[in-house]
């Protein structure tokens, strides 16, 4: 069974069909791209399965569950975990914090209150920081990393909780070369016990990274397949060949 | 700038500094005095309930006049016609009002589907303080313009307490005891959450946070601390009056955050004196003009100083402090509050 199916999504803005009857499903402990030009419809998609969008149509379920309709925190609790497009750690808080808030999401509240928590996740979030390329930096606020850091703490705070689905928009956008290559090794681990989707510009990690592509364009699914049928997908060059 | 040679922290140098200078003051001072640092320690207590809102859950209110007027009503009115002047009861009843006002007004302005927009409860909060005062002024049951007057003392047994310093003590107590609580609470693992919020609240949610409860459990908080003040204020003054309720009170308390530093309770606190002082003496000195003067004083710190006067003295890395128990052979509290 996929952990995530999507079943003829339709997403309307007035008059325009940014997404128009998707569907697509991610396999338990896949890498999944969603690759397509700009305005195909991927980061609408994402933000449908997140839950910062609900669909006009269709249907999304998630481990056997109906989220179409559930807000953001039960698709988060359920063990569907997001990075955004643009970086959003909180600034003025150390690293560490960011990710002990990342962690204890999950608490109950009189625990948070008393707070009893915080010393037993201690040594996850230092293994957390140390994985990724983080740990010197944990008692700096996160608002003064470096673009890249960034974007790793935020990939450590989608991840720190073992969800069983990660959602990422363009995880290395602003990255340099280098760290655009550490970011697919730090990456590599989770595979077999995370699902990403993930939405990428640069197809060469897109290649590098994904067991299956998903190909949108217009808000329609044109292919989907393994990477090495995507590139030989009369379909998707079709598409690209057509924009140049 | 730091106050700390000692490796102190700054935060923690002032607290104990107001707190040492407010118990000595009754000793040192004249009974006007006395009665207008008590005036003051009550409107600090109006001050924290903003700063609880804007400066750690990020609710931009520009209603908690509703909960501290409204809770004073409540307290004025049982004591006419009921009454009941009993600390034991009345300040709880202060306290029970501002809470069910505050949750009710919340629920309705926070619990919603997605966050709402920071306009949308700056505007509902400003409705429902305006709703309050006109409802005080054309209520004849609650005097209308004129207020309820002459409002009993509050009494310990058959011990009347009246404004001195027995009444001083009290609020000191009250105050204190208030500041600790919520101290407590805004450098736990939940104030961490309260500072996510602030930050970035669309992303908690896609943590797993129900950001709209987090919100409104901090609104009804805030609202219980304006209640208190409401109802102190109400028997210490001896009477209450629609602007209690109203928007000038609740603009109030927004200056006195601002200008003694959002996010800090000791800037609170230090806003509170440092403004209704200054507005003493400048009206003392230039009775035509002083509104005036003050209003450009509080321009230029909001302006050149968005951090309030505490920014002048404390760091910013310890403005945002840590939160939570540090795991063992970390540094303890930084004093941040």
């Amino acid at each position: 069974m996929a952990l995530l199916e999507a079943e003829g999504v339709v997403q309307l803005y007035g008059a325009l069909r940014a997404l128009d009857g998707v569907a697509f499903s991610v396999a338990e402990g896949q890498f999944h791209g969603l690759v397509g030009p700009n305005g195909s419809g991927k980061s609408t998609l994402m933000k449908c399965i997140a839950g910062a969008e609900i669909p006009t149509g269709g249907a999304i379920r998630f481990a056997g569950t109906d989220i179409t309709a559930l807000p953001p925190e039960r698709r988060a609790r359920l063990g569907i975990s997001l990075k955004f497009q643009i970086t959003s750690v909180m600034p003025n808080l150390t690293v560490y914090d960011n990710v002990l808030l990342a962690l204890q999401a999950g608490d109950r509240l009189r625990d948070l209150v008393r707070s009893l928590t915080r010393g037993g996740y201690d040594a996850r979030i230092r293994e957390t920081l140390a994985r990724f390329r983080l740990i010197e930096r944990s008692d700096d606020l996160a608002g003064i990393l470096s673009h890249g850091q960034q974007q790793w703490l935020e990939i450590a705070m989608a991840l720190v909780r073992q969800p069983k689905l990660l959602l990422l928009d363009e995880p290395t956008a602003g990255m340099s070369p280098e760290e655009r290559w550490a970011t697919a090794e730090i990456l590599e681990p989770v595979r077999g016990h995370c699902a990403m989707v993930i939405v990428e510009h640069d197809l060469d990690f897109i290649r590098e990274i994904c067991d299956r592509l998903t190909v949108l364009n217009q808000g329609v699914v044109v292919d989907s397949g393994t990477v090495a049928e995507i590139q030989n997908s009369e379909k998707v060059r079709e598409v690209y060949l057509s924009r140049v | 700038m730091t106050l700390n040679p000692r490796g102190w922290p700054v935060i923690l140098v002032l607290e104990v500094a107001v707190l040492a200078a407010l118990l000595a003051m009754p000793a040192g001072l004249d009974h006007f005095w006395v009665i207008f640092v008590t005036r003051v320690m009550i409107l600090a207590l109006l001050a924290i309930s903003f700063d609880l809102c804007w400066g750690y859950a990020g609710i931009m209110s520009f209603g908690q006049a509703l909960f501290f007027g409204g809770a004073g009503y409540a307290v004025a009115v049982a004591a006419r016609d009921l009454e009941i002047t009993s600390v034991f009861i009345a300040l709880p009843m202060a306290v029970a009002v501002g809470f069910v006002l505050s949750l009710f007004v919340g629920w309705f302005l926070l619990m919603t589907r997605f966050p709402p927009p920071i306009i949308f409860v700056a505007l509902g909060t400003l409705t429902g303080s305006y709703i309050g005062q006109r409802l005080a002024l054309s209520w004849y049951y609650l005097g209308g313009q004129n207020g309820i007057p002459s409002i009993p003392s509050l009494t310990v047994g058959d011990y009347p307490l009246y404004e001195g310093p027995v009444f001083y003590y009290m609020v000191l107590g009250l105050l204190l005891g208030v500041y600790l609580l919520c101290r407590w609470l805004v450098r736990s693992q939940f104030g961490l959450v309260l500072a996510g919020v602030r930050q970035q609240e669309s992303r908690l949610t896609f943590l797993g946070y129900r950001v709209q409860t987090y919100k409104t459990m901090m609104f009804a908080l805030a609202g219980s601390i304006a209640g208190l003040g409401g109802g102190l204020l109400a028997f210490h003054d001896g009477f209450i009056w629609p602007n209690s309720i109203g928007i000038l009170v609740s603009t109030q308390a927004v200056i006195f955050v601002l200008f003694g530093g959002i996010g800090t309770l000791i800037g609170a606190v230090i806003g509170v004196g440092a403004i209704e002082y200054v507005g003493f003496e400048l009206a003392d000195r230039y009775p035509q003009i002083w509104p005036i003067i003050l209003g450009a004083l509080l321009l230029v710190v909001v302006m050149f100083r968005p951090t309030g006067l505490i920014g002048l003295l404390v760091p910013e890395r310890e403005r945002y402090g840590r939160f939570g128990k540090p795991p063992k052979g970390e540094d303890g509290d930084d004093g941040a509050a």
